[in-house]
């Protein structure tokens, strides 16, 4: 009785049974059409990477190649120039690391540290400084230029990795406060408050409580910074020197030259390439969104 | 990586005589035929010795600039910068942060030599020279494909009145009489060509170098923006982006025309096409031979470092050398800065400029009379008066306003 | 007994003021004295470099008294109210059905997501391409024989921001998707057990308790969407330059930019940017009373 009384009350069921039935259907149906608007693009990116410029010039852009080419891609990854260097994207490759994964990390730390103690620790005051946070985050980058340049210049790091690593430590903080204070608070104080009568301090509850419960949203803090940084230009320009230049100077480059001839072909490819670490974190993180960090399962 | 990097940072000590200093150099020069015309400066000065460690930053000035400016406002400056002569760097310059480059020029003959004179001119800050110039380019050219022409049986048009005339001809046929990009910086060039080529040479001057404002509202620039609202018809149906989209229009025959900087050579080259044959170049529009010679110059941030300087003076020399103008400007496509040197590789379009410049029908560029607010001002008008049907005495009231603004 | 709770409350208090100092550093120097430097180097005619000669309201004046600018507000305010809809309902809506244990659902998600890695300047060319009438699905359609067929969003002033619509909706909706379904995995199953055993409606659990629930996480969304619309610059530079009609899809932020780094004119891109964040604190003001004014946290 309860099974029909449920297909009764409607075809969305939170919980699918059959394969085949009109409700996954539909389910899959709309994510499939939801696919194709999402992948149109990267269709024509791809195909025409995969083209010549003479069969790009023809101007179908939906058409697959007539001859296919591999050599945007090759061309995109160690031969395009910037200026006098004549390696591609390779070249920035590993810089690009070297800023990203420290970056990342502390970040994504400070952050997680901020939201925690907004939420389970808070003291006078704290709520001032996170709506200055969140003020700034609708601060444009460019206006910061100036006082950032200022501020590192009389901190004496101005042109160093540091340097670097701590603007975007900076400039990832509001967004990401906001995201995990947000995501604690919605974790039953009663847990925090268990801890608590256990004895255990900031740093135990933070470690064995918070964090084990919050894979969805570091995988979102994740996706979020990684993002962010990797695909970062102007910072990554205007703080240090040529010989720490992420990969998306060449990127920019590539796809950015004002005068001249546009390689389409070249453009795609770089642009492609450049997003396939992001990509990759994507996908392996997002195996982390796990159902049911029920808390129920925590506190029974 | 690191050991690579180290190893290769000893091999580079190694090899390098004692004199050798390193230069980061930044510019925003990355397309194929700058990059090959960079690489030509850079294979001079290490060749003399030194080591030019290349900063390329696409995107134009409004990408590199902010760059530059906080890099050399932060404390940590690049060996040289390019920037557009004129008055872009003027207030580096008034901070104390640029390199005087007097001696080094008066010791090269600079005055005597560079052609034409506005070129230093625009270098000059309280009668020192603060920069060296290293091109031409210039914007007022119309192109045209011939075939358009030669198939509706008509003559390829001599200029711009020719072109207009003919116009209800080629849309009857179908196609694009003028193609324009949507960017706001080509309508604005486009009406660029339009002021020495219809306005002429004399009221041109009254207006940008003497600032007459009275000639700006004047009946012979009322002609201007007359011919402009008209053009702004023919180009109603180009719906492109990019400049080169728009050219390339012009070079399947989808459209007739275009106006454009010298630059737009070099899509038709890569395209196959033969000057005179396939396409036709009017500087001046075919109406005044005028071009305005605007272009780029490298600017030197001062370093606390003597033997950098040096290197500086060294690089600042190199660049007006009568070698390196030839071997730089062939691979750019642009005009030389001196008239001393032998460009007989050139092609047909570029021929035409040189013998523009040759006979002296030139005029200093827009970076070199007006501030960068003011042109920013002059483009958002013009981008507003192209693409909509704002009149055309209503767009040089706000012209005028906008160039007041300026004085 | 009391001593030691008191040395509890001291040490508590410490270590996290102390795991706070970024932020507050971060906060107070940063946002809050970067934004302060800007509203006074607003007040002045600074060129290419910051300089304190103060003009007064001058620049706030030719400010207003620009069109580009009072239109760039309107698009933006437009834009904005679209984009902020769509963005939760459509980001929401993926969510759930990505959370009906779903196969495949690794894959369905990065192809979702993928956008957002994209360099805004390639998408926001391909997006044009697509659109365009000559080589997009306006000419793909009509070469299959509809001929009268017109789909030409980006050269028409009224539908151009339609036009970014689409394309932004396509960068920023999986982001914000994964947002929402790590909330939707952060409720407890019991609640879905609960709803189940009183027979509601799938939809109407969503609804009445689903997202009630997952206020956090819908502000999350709201002040991630609203800042990207604000910052809003890159696409609209690679699909329209600001056009078609010379302004029809001009923004604030790219007046902003052009202003300090086009023009050299930093005074001017300090006022509109002032102009900018005010219109932010009077949003932002009324909400964190809302979220802070009286409520009491445990």
């Amino acid at each position: 009785m309860a099974d029909t009384s449920m297909t009764m009350s409607g075809p969305r069921g939170a919980k699918p049974r059959k394969v085949l039935s009109g409700r996954n259907i539909m389910l899959y149906g709309i994510l499939i059409v939801v696919c194709v608007y999402y992948l149109l693009p990267l269709w024509v990116m791809v195909m025409t990477s995969l083209k010549g410029m003479p069969e790009v010039r023809l101007g179908n852009i939906f058409a697959p190649p007539v001859e296919v080419t591999f050599q945007p891609w090759v061309k995109a990854w160690k031969e395009a120039c910037t200026g006098l260097n004549c390696d591609g994207l390779s070249r920035g490759f590993w810089n690009s690391v070297l800023i990203t994964v420290p970056s990342v990390v502390i970040s994504i730390i400070i952050a997680s540290v901020n939201g925690y103690a907004l939420i389970n620790w808070r003291f006078k005051g704290s709520d001032i400084f996170f709506t200055i946070l969140i003020f700034g985050s609708f601060i444009p980058y460019q206006i910061m230029l100036y006082p950032i340049v200022i501020l590192l210049r009389e901190m004496g790091i101005y042109g160093t990795l540091w340097g670097l690593i701590i603007v975007h430590t900076i400039f990832g903080m509001p967004i990401l406060t906001l995201l995990f204070r947000n995501y604690f608070s919605s974790i039953p104080e009663e847990l925090f408050k268990a801890a608590r009568v256990d004895g255990a301090g900031f740093w135990g509850i933070y470690l064995r409580i918070m964090l084990p419960m919050s894979l969805p949203i570091f995988v979102v803090a994740l996706i979020l910074q990684v993002t962010g940084i990797w695909n970062d230009f102007l910072f990554g320009v205007v703080f240090t020197k040529p010989d720490l230049y992420p990969m998306t100077v060449q990127l920019n480059n590539i796809v950015n030259s004002v005068q001249g001839v546009k390689e389409y072909n070249v453009n795609m490819a770089a642009t492609v390439l450049t997003g396939l670490v992001p990509l990759i974190v994507y996908f392996v993180s997002g195996k982390l969104f796990v159902r049911g960090i029920a808390a129920g399962a925590v506190k029974g | 990586m690191k050991l690579k990097k180290l190893t290769a940072l000893l091999c580079a000590t190694v090899a390098m005589p004692a004199m050798a200093t390193e230069l980061e150099v930044t510019h925003w020069w990355t397309s194929g035929g700058e990059a090959a015309a960079v690489a030509e400066l850079a294979k001079a000065f290490d060749a003399s010795g030194d080591k030019w460690v290349d900063g390329a930053i696409a995107g134009g000035g409004g990408t590199a600039r902010p760059i530059m400016i906080s890099r050399i406002t932060g404390g940590d400056p690049m060996g040289a910068t390019q920037f557009n002569h004129g008055q872009q760097a003027l207030e580096l310059v008034e901070a104390g942060l640029m390199l005087d480059l007097t001696d080094v020029a008066e010791a090269n003959h600079w005055k005597d030599v560079v052609y034409p004179p506005s070129l230093l001119d625009a270098c000059t800050v309280d009668g020192k020279i603060y920069c060296a110039p290293v091109n031409i380019h210039s914007p007022e050219w119309l192109w045209l494909n011939n075939k358009v022409y030669e198939d509706l049986g008509l003559p390829v048009p001599a200029n711009w009145n020719e072109f207009v005339a003919t116009a209800p001809q080629v849309e009857a046929a179908g196609k694009i009489p003028l193609a324009l990009g949507n960017q706001p910086w080509q309508s604005n060039l486009a009406f660029g060509a339009m002021q020495i080529a219809v306005a002429g040479l004399d009221a041109w001057k009254a207006v940008n170098i003497d600032k007459n404002m009275d000639v700006a509202a004047g009946p012979e620039y009322a002609k201007v923006f007359q011919a402009a609202a008209d053009a702004r018809k023919l180009a109603a149906k180009s719906t492109v982006q990019d400049w080169n989209q728009a050219t390339n229009l012009v070079i399947t025959g989808e459209a007739a025309g275009q106006i454009m900087g010298d630059w737009a050579q070099g899509e038709f080259q890569v395209a196959g096409k033969v000057a005179g044959k396939d396409y036709t170049c009017l500087p001046g529009l075919g109406l005044n031979e005028y071009i305005s010679t605007g272009g780029d110059a490298f600017y030197f941030p001062k370093l606390d470092d003597p033997d950098k300087e040096a290197a500086q003076k060294r690089l600042a020399a190199l660049l007006v050398s009568p070698e390196v103008q030839v071997a730089f400007n062939l691979k750019k496509g642009s005009l030389p800065i001196r008239g001393d040197v032998d460009l007989s590789a050139a092609n047909d379009c570029m021929k035409k400029g040189l013998k523009i410049l040759a006979g002296g029908n030139i005029v200093p560029s827009g970076d070199m009379n007006w501030n960068p607010d003011v042109q920013k001002q002059a483009e958002d008008l013009m981008v507003e008066f192209w693409k909509s049907d704002m009149p055309a005495d209503e767009a040089q009231a706000k012209w005028v306003e906008i160039l007041k603004s300026g004085l | 007994m009391a001593e030691t709770q008191a040395r509890a409350r001291w040490t508590r208090n410490i270590s996290a003021k102390i795991a706070a100092i970024p932020m507050i550093a971060t906060a107070l120097v940063v946002f809050l004295g970067g934004t302060i430097w800007t509203v006074v180097y607003s007040f002045t005619n600074s060129k290419l470099l910051p300089k304190l000669k103060f003009v007064g309201f001058d620049q706030y004046e030719r400010l207003w008294a620009a069109s580009r600018w009072t239109i760039s507000i309107e698009n933006l305010l437009f834009y904005g109210v679209m984009s902020l809809v769509f963005t939760v309902v459509m980001g929401f809506v993926l969510a759930v059905l990505m959370d009906q244990k779903i196969r495949y659902e690794d894959t369905f998600r990065t192809i979702m997501l993928y956008p957002f890695a994209l360099s805004f300047i390639v998408t926001g060319l391909v997006w044009q391409w697509i659109l365009n009438p000559q080589f997009g699905i306006e000419g793909i359609v009509r070469s299959l024989g509809w001929t009268s067929f017109t789909f030409d969003p980006l050269n028409n002033p009224d539908t151009v921001l339609y036009g970014l619509l689409i394309a932004g909706l396509w960068q920023g909706t999986g982001f914000v998707m994964c947002l929402m379904l790590a909330g939707l995995r952060g409720i407890d199953e019991d609640i879905w057990k609960a709803t189940r055993v009183d027979g509601i409606p799938t939809w109407k659990t969503y609804v009445v308790v689903i997202i009630p629930m997952m206020r956090a996480v819908f502000i999350t969304t709201l002040v991630i969407v609203a800042s990207g619309i604000i910052r809003l610059y890159d696409l609209v530079v690679a699909m329209t330059s600001g056009g078609p009609g010379g302004n029809a899809s001009q923004v604030p932020a790219m007046y902003v930019y052009d202003y300090m780094f086009q023009a050299q004119n930093l005074g001017q891109g300090f006022a509109a940017s002032t102009m900018m964040l005010l219109s932010v604190l009077i949003v932002l003001i009324p909400w964190a009373y809302l979220e802070f004014g009286g409520k009491k946290h445990g």
